[in-house]
């Protein structure tokens, strides 16, 4: 099966799309090695300004630039682009609709050994409540892809969060639409809706499931802002049973998007798989997943209780 | 050179009238710092900056950004007196659905960027003086900053990098009135040695008085001149200035007058103006 980086994909995209576009212009902050924006600065050193470990004047400074007609792509990992800089983003980026692409690596649990203080599992509530900005978490390389050159083409601000680690292509991945869900299979039994690295687990979830005799329906919600209401909605009626699987604090991110809709919509009882309000610790990252529950072994017993 | 030099004192003058009758109407705002301000932006919109209130996307405008943002009646009333909207708008300040915001807001034609929180402006203005290097070209930035604002940790940063990419197209002015809203600068949080410290993260220095209008063009003259690095104008100036009982008075920070004060200030800017037309 093939394994890719998001962040090599995402480097690689920027390029790309830096040779059709002059006025795109990438900001780092000391971590471009990291991130991949150092492909970017390899080939256009002109249009790259490093910020040093300063993510706050590095936000507001790409609000600026946009204001003059730049595209600018900001990036540095997800704990500090949303939690250090959450007023530069919410109060200059966002308030002034800038056209800044914030495209965070190193997101979620799965940073691994560096520990709680670099797992940003709370980024996702940060930037939801803000309006304006669009934030996507891609389920592989591709959607990575997809959502960069979304974001490059829609104007206003973004936010990409992308993880350290490598990550499976997808199994029958669909096309990327913004603000769109798409699902895979349409067992009735019960609906898993996921996104980013736990579509992937939702898919071993449904494997195992299915040799159970359960029959389920994946939801890939790659788009937190906006939220494709309308498909959980459908999701909810078409199946008996919902559960929301996010590599998150299960507070602020896809789980409570789902509650959202569906508490004023269609109320049905939807299960969570998540962090749940815990801070991380150093490990691998397949250690992490087991120690907090995130694997498809969790999704599997969550579904079993809720069918039982 | 003298005729100028009137000219833009009687545009103070109208600015700070149309500041005090604003704040009067809105029942809120910040006076002092707006008075404190005014002849640096008065300086700015009447004589320095290349702008044209006809077209204020002019993609070859100087930039004017407030990082101190809650000074924006003196930068509104420089606007409507340019022509940027109709006087008339200024008497909606902080109104529901008005153009005019409490604080700075794109909606309003003349203001670039949104401010508010402060301490990003000149990382805001930074990011401008870079896109017009990008594109070679030689419109500049200005920005205004507060001295109870340079307390913000960001400002900082923001100087730490527009020395490091050598912005000489970058124009930082510092309204130093001593006063922020809990007290005396010296006394809530010491600024000094500030000139030293602007120098020490790579910044050329002037320093002038806030109210004087020859010094202050002196200074925005001699930015020009300046290469490879950013420049910072220290102006000193006093909070409140031109109505004899909001001047030095930390309640007008962030108290609009009531209409009794309002009749007694237009008085005094009245006198003020009367004086000025009998020195020529």
């Amino acid at each position: 099966m093939e394994s890719l980086y998001a962040r090599d994909v995402y480097g690689k995209t920027l390029v790309e799309l830096g040779r059709k576009d002059k006025t795109i212009v990438v900001l780092d902050a000391d971590l471009s090695g990291s991130t991949r924006t150092s492909f970017f600065r390899k080939e256009f050193p002109d249009r790259f300004f490093n910020f040093g470990v300063a993510e706050q004047n590095m936000v507001a400074a790409a609000a600026g630039l946009s204001s003059c007609g730049k595209i600018v792509f900001v990036s540095t990992f997800a704990m500090f682009a949303t939690a250090r800089a959450l007023d530069q983003v919410r109060n200059t980026v966002c308030l002034n609709n800038a056209n800044v692409k914030i495209v965070a690596t190193h997101g979620g649990l799965t940073v691994g050994e560096d520990g709680a203080s670099h797992q940003a599992i709370e980024d996702i509530n940060f930037l939801r409540a803000i309006p304006n900005i669009k934030i996507i978490v891609p389920a592989d390389a591709h959607e990575t892809k997809d959502a960069v050159i979304a974001a490059y083409k829609t104007p206003g601000p973004f936010y990409l969060r992308l993880g350290r680690s490598k990550i499976p292509t997808l199994e029958n991945r669909k096309n990327f639409v913004l603000g769109k869900g798409y699902l895979l299979g349409g067992g009735a039994d019960v609906a898993i809706v996921a996104c980013g690295i736990m579509v992937q687990e939702a898919q071993e979830a449904a494997k195992i499931l299915k040799r159970d005799g359960i029959n389920s329906t994946i939801v890939n919600m790659h788009s937190l802002k906006p939220f494709d209401e309308e498909l959980i909605v459908d999701v909810a009626k078409n199946c008996k049973t919902m559960i929301v699987c996010e590599e998150h604090q299960v507070t602020g991110g896809l789980y409570s998007a789902v509650c959202e809709v569906l508490a004023h919509t269609y109320p049905v009882k939807v299960e969570r798989v998540g962090i749940e309000d815990k801070f991380g610790q150093s490990g691998s990252p397949k250690e992490l997943m087991e120690f907090y529950g995130l694997t498809a072994n969790f999704i599997v017993e969550k579904a079993k209780q809720l069918l039982r | 050179m003298k005729k100028k030099l009137k000219h833009l004192r009687s545009k103070s003058t109208e600015i700070r009238k149309l500041i005090i009758k604003m704040l009067t109407r809105a029942k809120s705002g910040h006076p002092g710092g707006s008075l404190s301000s005014t002849d640096i932006i008065s300086c700015l919109y009447f004589e320095v900056m290349r702008h044209d209130p006809k077209n204020p996307k002019w993609p070859k405008r100087d930039r004017f950004h407030l990082s101190k943002g809650h000074c924006c009646p003196a930068v509104y009333a420089a606007l409507a007196l340019n022509g940027y909207f109709p006087e008339k708008e200024l008497w909606t300040l902080r109104k529901l659905g008005s153009v005019l915001q409490g604080h700075p807001d794109p909606i309003t034609p003349g203001i670039e960027v949104a401010s508010g929180s402060l301490g990003q402006g000149l990382s805001v203005a930074l990011g401008m003086a870079l896109a017009a290097k990008l594109d070679k070209e030689d419109w500049r930035t200005y920005c205004l900053m507060g001295d109870g604002e340079i307390q913000e940790g960001n400002i900082w940063e923001a100087a730490m990098a527009a020395a490091h990419f050598k912005l000489d197209n970058l124009c930082g002015i510092l309204d130093y009135n001593h006063f922020q809203i809990d007290g005396r600068v010296e006394e809530i949080m010491n600024l000094e040695p500030v000139v030293n410290k602007w120098e020490s993260f790579g910044w050329h220095t002037i320093q002038c008085d806030g109210h004087n209008i020859e010094e202050l063009l002196e200074s925005f003259s001699e930015a020009k001149t300046i290469k490879q690095k950013p420049t910072i104008i220290i102006t000193q100036t006093v909070k409140g200035k031109g109505v004899s009982f909001m001047e030095h008075v930390v309640d007008f920070h962030g108290r609009a007058p009531t209409e009794k004060e309002e009749k007694i200030a237009l008085g005094e800017l009245q006198d003020i103006e009367k004086n000025e037309e009998d020195i020529q």
